[in-house]
């Protein structure tokens, strides 16, 4: 089964369900998110059988096609999956399905086509899995930004209040970004010996000053994507102006390019410049931790707030990897799934809630676990996930992040850990806000709030919560598959982890 | 008296141009002797005959290269690739000129002479047939761009000049609705024209002073002479620099770079559009073939004299058309300044002094004249009563009454804007990657800068067609007649496949990227 060209099959068919559901007759939308739902099932089932044939101790690379594309430039249509790589598929084949269920209605109120909702989800998984897949620079770079233009027609055309500013922000944060990493991927280009082959790249020696130059042309677009402080105030408009089942992707998945292409391409590519920058891009992160902690204590808009969570834990992600420890980066890499799962669960949830009242303040609500008691729990469960409770999935990262950290530079981890705490104040007063203490008398006027989570709604969060459980006992099969990826970035830029000072208990946390 | 020695011809390698040339006197005698209701059709057919023809003659000469009619002409790989696009985009330009469907009668006035805003322009607005000469008018305008890219000295690079420039000063002068605007577009880019064909001719003048101020060498004005002048190293390159100063000025205005753009965005606004998507495809395919082969066959030698200015030009010009584009409210205007823009980023191309830059510049000229043209033909189709409704505010909501020509349009200016997967990515990656080889990183630091900064007027005519409510005056889109619709789709098309697999058009390009000294 190794032989068969999974990342190529898995790029190509969302495209294709799109286009089919995109030219269903406008007056049959049933139909439209039934053949999407059907399409996402069919790319989820093939992510899965990727995953088992996955050789968690072979290669480093696998799944590998190259098709030429561009002879001209040297450009191919290159795939090749690592464990990073596998990781973040999985999350997105698993998240597409649901959030296509969750949004179910969404695309109803807005007077546009049903159809094209679901097209545009489509066409967003086939950028996105092309965009992880993709082990030619170009051929990321393409996916990179077309990625940009189904999200902001997402946001733009079927969003809420202010999407038309949100939209135009989204892409233009994007746009900027990508534009200096094209000027970078051009020098890269020039100076590998007009090749985009990530792995001829990766062995070009490049001089000192170029090489600082074009770290920083990918870095800041990654940083954009991420989104990193300073450069993260798109994301709060962007999120709060999305579906809430874009939205989800838009911070579960999008986002994680960013991450991904540090990990990816900044590192092994300039391991230099990487390590020279490092202090900057921990204090970045840092900053983030508690900045954005303390922006979404103060916010009133739901999805405004759990945008501002995902900075934060952005910043977690970012010290993960600049720590240059296998530990941290794998922890990073963990916290991008798992972020994922639990943000996703948040947003979506926070989507359910919103559609219900008719709107996304805190104010308006107060006391509606009362009303909505099953919807209340699950918000609550998102948002202990989201704070990183021991038991759920993002502790497992969070911890190994900071211990990995903390092995090597003490304060950022020290700093770091205070953000566990902010996490728990944001996490908490929202949730007592909107589901706990008197039942907010405007809430029982409300038709909307008076029914509780229905069947599809159910089996939308199901999966996540069960999967949030699992990884949070047993994240094993994850893990074994990231460690060698991240061990292989790691020997990249030629860093080794430091030996434990107290006899094996840091491994011991480790494993 | 020595005997009169004829230059010997090749009669068959400048056959495009006799061809173009030769249809466009018979037009002339077409409008004399058919009767008036068979002249349209005659005329299109035959103008687009010819450019057929003469196509089929450059792919025959393919592999010419020569300079043949005593120095006079050059017909090598980038002639002959310009040529060739030059013909294509011309032939796109005239099923645009030559459509009657999408306004009674076509977009030109019916009598040029008739006073504007009297009652009997208002009359002809209401729809008798335009008048027919704009055939003739854009085979001569033609055929002196394939002379203009094909020129090896300046005297014949000048009256090339003028033989399509004088009838593109008319063309302007006949949209069949605002023909106010469209007199003042005419008067401005005849007297600024005017102005750019003297710097240029007293530029070539003082160049002949240069020639024939080494010893030992005659004077002339052809490239491989002057290439011999530069190569010389005079003492004092005075004369030179003036020189290359005036014929850079005389260039850089058709080229349509700041700061000799201001005549752009008038002209553009009122000339009628399809005549624009002309002047914006084929005339920046000839401007920039002649500065090519101006600066890197004749002046090579001096690219450390000539980079550094040429390089603040094009910075300048991106600037210029990027920021102001950001301002503009009526669509063409828009567009004139991205034109502007465009021209920055071609400049970068003709200072990557290597042969990937040559084919990049090529094919970016190529690439920018398909979408243009493109983009001027859903222009011509956006209207109401009183003709074309060309302010940004009359497109609010356009997606929601004419889905399919508001997603062509947002395809063309993702394409403008250079998202991957359209030819805009690939063409500014076909420049910028020789330019940054070639050691102009300052360049293309800019070029990416000013691409940010234009994204954005793109971005907003995006979000007014989707975004936006349509309003009461939103007009409908007219459904084209068939000559709009191929222009139309052959221009999209083209912008997605050079965009997808543009490894054919490179090839091309990249075999044709040599000038012949």
């Amino acid at each position: 089964m190794s032989n068969f060209p999974f990342l190529s099959v898995l790029t190509v068919a969302p495209l294709v369900g799109a286009l089919v559901v995109a030219f269903l007759p406008r007056h049959r939308p049933e139909l439209a998110k039934q053949v999407a739902f059907a399409w996402s099932l069919l790319v989820l089932v093939l992510s899965v059988v990727m995953w088992v044939s996955f050789n968690a101790g072979g290669d480093r690379f696998q799944f590998r096609e190259s098709y030429s594309w561009i002879p001209n430039w040297g450009v191919s249509f290159t795939f090749a999956a690592d464990g990073i790589a596998l990781v973040m598929l999985m999350l997105i084949a698993v998240l597409v399905p649901l959030v296509i269920l969750a949004s179910w209605h969404d695309a109803e109120s807005s007077k546009r086509s049903v159809p094209v909702y679901f097209a545009l989800l489509l066409v967003l998984e086939c950028t996105m899995i092309g965009v992880f897949a993709a082990a030619d620079v170009f051929l990321f770079y393409v996916f990179f930004e077309v990625m940009l233009v189904p999200m902001y027609f997402l946001i733009g055309s079927y969003g809420g209040h202010q999407r038309q500013y949100a939209a135009v922000k989204f892409f233009l944060y994007s746009l900027v970004g990508g534009l200096f990493m094209l000027a970078a991927v051009i020098g890269l280009w020039v100076v590998g010996g007009k090749t985009f082959d990530w792995q001829a790249l990766s062995q070009v020696d490049i001089s000192t000053g170029t090489e600082r130059w074009l770290f920083l042309g990918f870095f800041l677009a990654f940083a954009i994507k991420a989104p990193f402080f300073p450069f993260h105030t798109w994301l709060p408009d962007a999120g709060g102006a999305a579906p809430a089942g874009a939205a989800a992707l838009l911070v579960g998945v999008l986002d994680k390019v960013g991450t991904f292409g540090i990990l990816r391409y900044c590192l092994p590519l300039f391991p230099e410049a990487s390590k020279w920058f490092a202090p900057w891009a921990l204090a970045l992160g840092v900053i983030g931790i508690v900045y954005a902690a303390l922006l979404a204590v103060g916010q009133n808009d739901l999805k405004r707030l759990v945008s501002y969570t995902s900075i934060a834990h952005f910043g977690f992600i970012g010290v993960g990897i600049f720590a240059f420890t296998t530990q941290a980066g794998t922890g990073a890499v963990l916290y991008m799934l798992n972020h994922g799962l639990a943000t996703g669960l948040l947003f979506l949830v926070v989507g359910m809630l919103i559609s219900r009242r008719g709107s996304a303040l805190i104010s308006d609500f107060g006391g509606a676990g009362k009303l909505v008691p099953v919807l209340a729990g699950v918000l609550f469960f998102a948002g202990l996930a989201s704070l990183a409770l021991p038991g759920t999935a993002p502790f497992i990262s969070e911890f190994l992040v900071l211990i990995g950290t903390f092995t090597v530079n003490k304060p950022v981890a020290v700093i770091a850990t205070l953000g566990i705490i902010l996490a728990a104040a944001y996490v908490l007063w929202m949730v007592q806000r909107t589901t706990q203490g008197t039942l907010n008398p405007a809430l029982t006027e409300v038709d909307g709030m008076r029914r509780d989570l229905n069947l599809r709604e159910k089996v939308v969060v199901a999966p996540l919560i069960a999967l949030i459980v699992l990884l949070g006992f047993f994240p094993k099969p994850v893990t074994d598959v990231i460690n060698p990826a991240v061990q292989a970035t790691m020997d990249d830029i030629g860093r080794t982890d430091p030996a434990p000072s107290v006899g094996g208990t840091v491994q011991e946390a480790a494993k | 008296m020595t005997e009169l020695k004829l230059p010997s011809i090749d009669y068959a390698a400048i056959s495009p141009i006799l061809i173009m040339l030769g249809t466009a006197l018979l037009g002339v005698l077409v409008e004399a002797l058919v009767p008036r209701r068979w002249r349209h059709v005659v005329q299109l057919t035959l103008a687009l005959l010819a450019v057929l023809a003469a196509l089929t003659m450059v792919v025959l000469s393919a592999d010419e290269r020569i300079i043949t009619a005593g120095q006079a002409l050059a017909i090598d790989g980038p002639t002959l690739f310009l040529q060739g696009a030059i013909l294509v985009l011309a032939a796109m330009a005239l099923l645009l000129i030559g459509d009657r469907s999408v306004e009674r009668g076509g977009a030109f006035v019916a009598q040029a002479a008739v006073t504007a805003e009297s009652a009997d322009d208002r009359r002809q607005a209401e729809g008798r047939n335009g008048l027919t000469e704009v055939y003739p008018l854009t085979t001569f305008a033609i055929g002196g761009m394939l002379i203009f890219v094909a020129a090896n000295d300046l005297l014949t690079m000048f009256i090339a000049l003028e033989v399509f420039s004088l009838p593109l000063y008319l063309l302007c002068a006949l949209a069949r609705r605002r023909r106010l605007l469209s007199q003042e577009a005419a008067m401005k880019y005849f007297l600024l024209g005017a102005y750019a064909s003297a710097f240029f001719l007293f530029g070539v003048a003082l160049i002949y002073g240069f020639t024939s101020g080494i010893p030992g060498r005659s004077a002339g004005v052809d490239f491989a002479t002057i290439h011999a002048a530069v190569g010389e190293s005079p003492a004092s390159p005075v004369l030179l620099f003036a020189g290359m100063a005036l014929l850079a000025i005389g260039l850089l205005f058709k080229a349509a770079a700041a700061p000799f753009h201001v005549w752009t965005p008038d002209v553009y606004q009122g000339a009628p559009t399809p005549v624009t998507g002309f002047m914006a495809a084929c005339t920046k395919v000839a401007a920039f073939g002649a500065l090519l082969r101006v600066f890197q066959v004749a002046f090579a030698d001096a690219n450390w004299d000539f980079t550094p200015v040429l390089g603040a030009v094009a910075v300048l010009t991106m600037l210029v058309g990027a920021v102001l584009a950001v301002t503009q409210t009526d669509i063409k205007r828009l567009l004139a300044y991205s034109s502007i823009a465009n021209a920055g980023y071609l400049l970068v191309g003709v200072l990557a002094p290597s042969r990937d830059g040559l084919a990049g510049t090529m094919f970016y000229l190529v690439a920018y004249g398909f979408s243009v043209l493109a983009a001027f033909a859903v222009v011509t189709l956006v209207r109401d009563d009183d003709g074309e409704a060309t302010h940004l505010s009359r497109w609010a909501g356009l997606g929601r009454r004419s889905p399919f020509f508001a997603a062509l349009f947002t395809f063309i200016l993702l394409a403008f804007a250079g998202i991957p997967l359209t030819s805009g990515f690939t063409s500014k990656f076909a420049i910028f990657g020789p330019a940054l080889e070639g050691g102009q990183a300052w360049l293309v630091i800019a070029g990416v800068l000013t691409s940010m900064i234009l994204a954005f007027p793109y971005l907003r005519v995006v979000v007014m067609m989707w975004l936006s409510e349509p309003g009461e005056s939103t007009p409908t889109v007219t459904v084209p007649g068939g000559l709009t619709s191929a222009a139309l789709m052959i221009g999209v098309l083209a912008t997605l496949v050079l965009g997808v697999a543009p490894a054919p058009l490179l090839d091309l390009a990249a075999g044709a990227a040599e000038f012949v000294r």
